[in-house]
């Protein structure tokens, strides 16, 4: 049964920051305020990593998500400024109950039941490969590990950037 | 417990937020606070404001969101190898050069483009 522990607490405080959070975003008319209310979520997010003892996906998390994900989104509400205000478009209200429905139902589905109703005894065990971000480090950039990949993905930054570049340019000045 | 390792950085997340609640509350409660249209109204030289107070926002900023992505995801690839570069030695250093030299093409390209300058 459910034992009431620091681990235990820190679960709910960092699940009702990120369910709050939703909430905010999703009942917020401004979007601009909406996606200040995505970073509180996914700073809870992150603490939800750390409860699962995975510091570096916490880390990604604060980086990535609050410091750059955030971002774009923020400036993308800048650049659409009609979004920011929206009135007029809270109509299909029975549309986007049942869509919400269903879409809960299918995470029920998917991805909640399966823990209650799975057989523990054929559970695979926790992997012993990666544990720390040392680990990661070691399958990243070590002689057995991953080096491939790991160089193929500065291609794709590499790729992106340029990418960036060719899309946000001025037609004129080619 | 890896959580327990992180209770000063929550602490301190914690007095931040209190901290920063209290100086509105205090500022709130000993200043004088008496909101008016006027007072509210965006000020534009004692004219009277036409239209929405934001303007068009440049395309550039887009530009530049991208990009800190970039460097951003470079960030992470670099941290788990930062933790363990001493052990990984010579190779190790090697594989992060390479990983670096292909970027460095991106930013070589960026740079000639003129994507980091503003004008």
């Amino acid at each position: 049964m459910l034992e009431l522990n620091f681990v235990t607490v820190a679960f709910f405080v960092f699940s009702l920051i990120t369910l709050g959070g939703g909430w905010g975003v999703v009942t917020n008319k401004n979007l601009f305020r909406g996606t200040i209310w995505l970073m509180v979520s996914l700073f809870g997010v992150a603490g939800l990593f750390l409860t699962l003892s995975a510091p570096f996906l916490a880390a990604v998390q604060i980086l990535v998500y609050i410091g750059a994900i955030a971002i774009l989104f923020t400036f993308a509400v800048m650049l659409t400024r009609s979004l920011t205000n929206l009135r007029e478009r809270y109509y299909r209200t029975w549309v986007n109950v049942l869509g919400a429905g269903a879409l809960f139902l299918l995470l029920v589905l998917g991805v909640i039941a399966p823990v209650w109703i799975a057989n523990p005894d054929r559970a695979l065990p926790v992997s012993d490969q990666v544990v720390r971000t040392v680990d990661f480090g070691v399958a990243l950039a070590s002689g057995e590990g991953f080096v491939l990949p790991f160089e193929v993905a500065s291609l794709l930054l590499t790729a992106a950037m340029i990418g960036a570049i060719v899309i946000a340019r001025d037609a004129d000045e080619a | 417990m890896t959580l327990q390792e992180f209770a000063p950085i929550g602490v301190m997340i914690i007095i931040a937020t209190v901290l920063s609640f209290i100086i509105l509350f205090i500022s709130r409660i000993f200043g004088p606070f008496r909101p008016s249209f006027r007072k509210n109204a965006p000020y534009e030289s004692g004219m009277k404001p036409i239209g929405p107070g934001t303007r068009r926002v440049p395309v550039k900023f887009y530009l530049v969101a991208v990009l800190f992505i970039i460097f951003d995801i470079e960030v992470i690839f670099f941290m788990p190898w930062a933790v363990v570069m001493r052990d990984l030695g010579l190779y190790g250093l090697l594989a992060m050069g390479f990983f670096t030299l292909i970027l460095v093409v991106g930013f070589v390209y960026e740079w000639k483009k003129g994507a980091l300058e503003w004008d």
